[in-house]
Order: C-alpha cells, then sequence, then structure tokens
C-alpha cells in the first residue's frame, strides 16, 4: 500500500487543490517551490537552529512510570507541550516563515482557531519582522481571550471572523478571502495538515521531526526505534502527522488517531469525522467532512477549541480509509478525566486536545512489553479556564 | 429531449449579441425561499441577457460579505439543490434566456456530479460556473459528459492568471469565460483602476477565440459601461443582491436598477 503524497497531490481518493482561479499562481508558485526550497542545504541549516535553539528542539522523549504502571505497558510521552509557546504548532510556523522570505513574500496571514496556530505565527513573524494578521472567529476570540492578547503583544493584528458560526471554519474563510485580495506580497501560513495541495504534505514534511526525534530516542533508550503504538490526537490533523510521519511505512507499528467525541457520537454535538464525515470538498481539498445530505458543511463540536474542525487533513483521510491509522474517540468528559489522570501521575497538565490521546489508554489493551508513545502535544496553561469550569477535580 | 439538437442557449446569445451583455447573479432562495422564480423572470422582463444563480454553500470562499450573508439565509430558508433544480424548470416555463448555476463544488458533489449535470439540463439549464472545480479536474473527469449533454462549463480568469494559463482555458471553453475584473472576492471594489483597464486591454489584444465577460466589482452604471467597452459585457452580482436585501417591492426594484445600469451604454 502507498501511503504517501502523488504527483498530482492526492493521497489515494483525497487531497488535490480545489481552489478559485484567482489563488491558482499562489498556489502554483508553492506547489513547483517547496520542495526544492526545504532541500537546500541552507534552508536546512537555519530550520534545524531555529528548532534547536529557538523551539528547544529536541524535546524530551519521557518514560512515564507511573502511568507506565498504570496500563501495564512501556509509555512514553514525546513532550511537544515543553516546545516554545506550548505546542507543536511552532515546528510548522518556522518552516513556512523561511519557506515565504524565499518566495520574497512580506506579510503572513494565518487563521487560529484556540490560538496555538495564531500564537506561534505571531511569534514567528516578531522573530523575523514580518506584518502579520491573523484571523480568529469572533466567538474564538471571547473564549480565548488570553490568545488573542499575547499575539496582539507580539506586534499581531488579530482579525475577527465574523461571518457563519464565528470559528475556526470561519477564520479560515477570511484567511483565504484575504489571500485572494493579497495574492502577491502575501504567504499564508495554514496551521494543520489541511488545505490545498501542498499545505497538508508541506505541513506534515515541517511536523515530521517529531517522528524523526522519536525513533532517535527511542533506539536510545529502549534499543530499538519502533513503538508498538504511537498515539496522537487528531483536529486537522497537524501533531499526528508528524508523530505518525516516519512509522508510516513501518506497518508493524500501530498507529492511533484520537478524535473528539464531544458529548458523545450521537449527541449531535461531536468532531469525529471518521464517524461522522463523508467525501467531501472544503477549504481546498477533498477529505472526509462532516456535512449534512444536502453537501452544508456541519459546525463541529468540542471542548476543545483545536479539534473543533468539521474535516481532517486529507492524508488523514487516506490513512483511515486505508485502515492503516485505527481511529478513536473520547468525549469531552473522558479527555477532562484523561487530563486531570496525566497532571495527577505524571505531573504534566496537558492540552486538552493531548488529553484526549491520553483518554483513549482506558480502551485499549496491552502488552506488558509493549512500548507505546503518546504525543503530548501541548500543555494545559491555556485550558486553565477550561479545567475550572469543569471543576471535577 | 427538446434540448438535443437545439442550440445551446449561451451560444446562441453571442451568436446574436457581440456587445453590452448584461448576466445578473443571484443566490436561490434569497430573501426568501421562493423569490428564485420571480426574480428570474423580472429579470427577464427588464431586460437582461443572461442569468446566473447561485447555489448557496455554508463556506463561500471566493464570495465577499453581501453574497456571503445572502448564502447563509438562503440556507437558512431550506435551500437545497433539489428545490433549486424545481424551481430552475417552474422558470423555464416563462423565461427564455440563457441560465447559469454557480456554486461551489461540495453540494453539487453531494448530489452527484453525472446527476446534477443531466438533472440541471433537463430543468432548462445551459451552463455552470463551479469556482473551486480545478480545471484539470474538469478536463479529466467532467468535460465529456457535460460536452454529451451541451452543458457549458464558464472558467474564470483573473489578472494574475498566465498568459500560457488563459490560453489554455479559453481552449477549453465553449460559451464564455468569466474575466475577474481584480484580484479580489466578489463585491469588493467600486471602479476600475489602471491596471485593470490594461488587463482588459491584454485580453481583448489577445484575440481569444471566446467572448469574456466581467465581472467581480461592477455596482453602477459607470463600472458597467467600461465593462462593455472593454469586454462583450459584464456580469453583476453583490450590487444587485443589496437591492433584493433593501427592496420593499422586487418587480418595481429591479426594473429600477436594470434601467440605471443600461442607461450608461449607447
Amino acid at each position: 500500500m502507498i501511503y504517501t503524497i502523488d504527483e498530482r497531490g492526492y493521497y489515494g481518493n483525497f487531497g488535490g487543490a480545489y481552489i478559485p482561479e484567482m489563488l491558482y499562481p499562489n498556489i502554483e508558485e508553492l506547489r513547483s517551490r517547496y520542495l526544492d526550497i526545504m532541500g537546500e542545504g541552507d534552508f536546512q541549516n537555519q530550520f534545524n537552529q531555529l528548532l534547536r535553539n529557538y523551539v528547544g528542539r529536541p524535546t524530551p522523549l519521557f518514560y512515564a512510570h507511573r502511568l507506565s504502571e498504570r496500563y501495564q505497558a512501556k509509555i512514553y510521552l514525546k513532550r511537544e507541550d515543553l516546545c516554545h509557546t506550548g505546542a507543536h504548532k511552532i515546528n510548522n510556523t518556522i518552516g513556512q516563515i523561511l519557506l515565504a522570505k524565499r518566495l520574497g513574500k512580506q506579510k503572513i496571514i494565518a487563521e487560529t482557531g484556540a490560538g496555538q496556530h495564531g500564537v506561534a505565527t505571531a511569534t514567528v513573524c516578531a522573530l523575523m519582522g514580518m506584518d502579520c494578521i491573523v484571523y480568529m472567529g469572533q466567538l474564538d476570540m471571547e473564549r480565548q481571550r488570553p490568545n488573542v492578547e499575547r499575539m496582539r503583544i507580539l506586534g499581531t493584528t488579530v482579525v475577527p471572523a465574523t461571518s457563519g458560526n464565528m470559528t475556526l471554519k470561519d477564520a479560515t474563510n477570511e484567511a483565504m478571502r484575504h489571500w485572494i485580495n493579497n495574492p502577491t506580497d502575501t504567504h499564508y501560513i495554514i496551521g494543520s495538515v489541511v488545505g490545498p495541495h501542498p499545505y497538508p504534505d508541506m505541513v506534515a514534511r515541517f511536523q515530521s521531526v517529531i517522528s524523526e526525534e522519536i525513533r532517535n530516542q527511542l533506539s536510545e533508550q529502549e534499543g530499538n526505534p519502533y513503538p508498538d503504538y504511537v498515539i496522537a490526537c487528531v483536529g486537522g490533523g497537524s501533531n499526528a502527522a508528524g508523530a505518525f510521519y516516519h512509522f508510516v511505512n513501518d506497518e508493524h507499528v500501530q498507529l492511533i488517531g484520537v478524535e473528539a467525541a464531544g458529548l458523545g457520537i450521537d449527541s449531535g454535538e461531536s468532531a469525529a469525522t471518521t464517524v461522522l464525515g463523508k467525501p467531501g470538498v472544503l477549504h481546498g481539498s477533498k477529505t472526509l467532512l462532516m456535512q449534512t445530505e444536502d453537501g452544508q458543511v456541519v459546525e463541529p463540536y468540542s471542548i476543545s477549541a483545536g479539534l473543533d474542525y468539521p474535516g481532517i487533513g486529507p492524508w488523514h483521510a487516506h490513512l483511515f480509509e486505508t485502515g492503516r491509522v485505527k481511529f478513536l474517540n473520547a468525549t469531552d468528559d473522558e479527555a477532562m478525566q484523561a487530563g486531570i489522570e496525566l497532571s495527577r501521575t505524571e505531573g504534566i497538565i496537558p492540552a486538552i486536545e493531548t488529553a484526549h490521546a491520553v483518554a483513549v489508554l482506558k480502551k485499549m489493551e496491552f502488552d506488558p512489553d509493549d512500548v507505546v508513545v503518546i504525543n503530548v502535544s501541548g500543555r494545559g496553561d491555556k485550558d486553565l479556564e477550561t479545567y475550572i469550569r469543569w471543576g471535577k477535580y | 429531449m427538446e434540448t438535443i439538437n437545439v442550440m445551446n442557449r449561451i451560444d446562441k446569445l453571442f451568436q446574436q449579441k457581440k456587445e453590452n451583455i448584461l448576466s445578473v447573479f443571484f443566490t436561490a432562495g434569497f430573501p426568501t425561499l421562493h423569490d428564485t422564480v420571480e426574480i428570474a423572470k423580472q429579470l427577464q422582463s427588464a431586460g437582461v441577457d443572461m442569468i446566473e444563480i447561485g447555489i448557496p454553500f455554508s463556506d463561500p470562499i471566493a464570495d465577499g460579505p453581501v453574497i456571503q450573508q445572502s448564502s447563509k439565509q438562503a440556507i437558512d430558508n431550506g435551500m437545497t439543490v433539489t428545490l433549486l433544480l424545481e424551481q430552475v424548470k417552474e422558470i423555464r416555463k416563462t423565461v427564455s434566456v440563457p441560465i447559469i448555476l454557480m456554486g461551489y463544488l461540495n453540494p453539487v458533489m453531494q448530489y452527484g456530479m453525472d446527476r446534477f449535470f443531466s438533472d440541471a439540463v433537463a430543468a432548462g439549464v445551459d451552463g455552470l460556473i463551479l469556482p473551486d472545480m480545478p480545471f484539470e479536474e474538469f478536463e479529466s473527469h467532467y468535460k465529456q459528459e457535460m460536452d454529451r449533454l451541451d452543458l457549458r462549463n464558464i472558467f474564470l480568469i483573473s489578472p494574475t492568471t498566465s498568459d500560457d494559463r488563459i490560453e489554455r482555458i479559453d481552449q477549453a471553453s465553449r460559451g464564455f469565460i468569466y474575466a475577474v475584473s481584480s484580484s479580489s472576492t466578489t463585491g469588493s471594489k467600486n471602479e476600475f483602476d489602471e491596471n485593470q483597464i490594461r488587463y482588459f486591454k491584454r485580453l481583448k489584444d489577445k484575440q481569444l477565440k471566446n467572448p469574456f465577460l466581467i465581472g467581480f466589482g461592477i455596482s453602477n452604471k459607470e463600472t458597467f459601461s467600461a465593462a462593455c467597452q472593454n469586454g462583450a459585457g459584464a456580469i453583476v452580482g453583490s450590487a444587485f443582491i443589496k437591492v433584493l436585501s433593501a427592496s420593499k417591492s422586487i418587480p418595481n426594484d429591479i426594473l429600477t436598477f436594470i434601467k440605471t445600469l443600461n442607461s450608461g451604454i449607447k
């Protein structure tokens, strides 16, 4: 089975570049140049140095003793929560801003849901001295005030998306419209493995440092680069893409994606796209999409703003369809309990997105020798309000 | 099947009229669910040459705020692809100008592409504009079936479209080409600047095999007349939706609006 992208920009039945003609030159420029630029020695040096000295990579792979004892397996935590700005998102924004510079772009735009990608973009724009506009749903701006202020402190203009339901999906629409209106001087830093080709592949490559490090670290710590399981949460799917990337052709490594079930799969308030979605086209690619019979995109729900997206990246849609990745899900309550559990067993308060990945430990059966890696995609600082409101600790 | 062996209405229009063509866009199911039929009739009575009806979509990335808002309201009103095709059948009882359906790919894909093509033709549709359908996708998957049904697919080009690509699009097109006036979403601008005029001239000088209509930012008699001097005519969308939004008497307001637009030419 082939899991990688083909020359037309498809992963099996999914992917492609479904964009209005006005965006064609931008997408074509990116498509024709991203691999060459990313392959340049000078680019790689600069990227790797920033990851090391600015982001703080490699992030630790931590053997979680107490969690391992509880679940009778060898559980490792990949500590992306220790990246600068508090999540894996910055791996991608560093890569894309270096690429934007080489394309001669002067301005950066981005979309954000919970604000993590927005903060990571605002951060690299400050670092590189570039103008930055971040679109954020008006509702999300109210829910995530601290991240709005972080972006503003960093010198970014945060523009509320007031169309539709005023969340991540609408912020993405607004960012695309901005790009249509400003095609020549602006680069759009998409934050997940979604959007028209080459974005899903480009973002996955920038995030692939996660699985590259896991392999090296497991070789050192376990004497074997291959875990038995890699577990990661999936909204759009960027942290999962990074954690799966270098294992996808090693079929003996079981890859587990965890979606947000919200209030429950059948509650009407969920974001579990592989269960509830059908193939469709949104934001420039063909993928699995939560939608009505008539093809209108459905507003998803999750307690975690980062998983609150009605689709998944086209690569994940393909990995789901081929059965290469097994998709599980966790409800709001299961995730919140798992967040508390990780806090109390290992002293790590995870982002609520990450807590979904931790929650499936209860739903799986392991052999005592199994090596399990959970990608701790982000830290819980931004979610303190949600933990407090949930209250059961 | 009366559509067989009858000339496509778009082709016929461009054969009979070479200039000052006015095509008007409005969103199906807006302002109220069943206004679609009446608006189409009134547009023909007012002398419009072609009608474009928008299939509302929840995430219209190429549209500005005015059309977005109308789409949202239409969806809230209960508009669906199935209902729109029924409305087009009703429109065709009295309306003879070409009808184009314009919409994003996803609702059409859920209806079923081939099923949509044949049901649209049966209802009396002459052409489609699907702005997020890639040109390459059309050529490899849909061109053959649409040609067989004599259904036109209208492509967009913009000021940033390269010469090569314009020529390829021209070669693959039948009917006309939709020249987006600026790098923008719909309804963004009020007058043309030097760059836009230069772009229209560039298109004119190319001597394309298809005529082109200018759209996006045609809002008043000045921009309509400027578009007519540079292309075969123009497409008016957001400005018309604004009229509908504010209208107390749709027939009167349509007549006045179209009269005003046309008053700048001839």
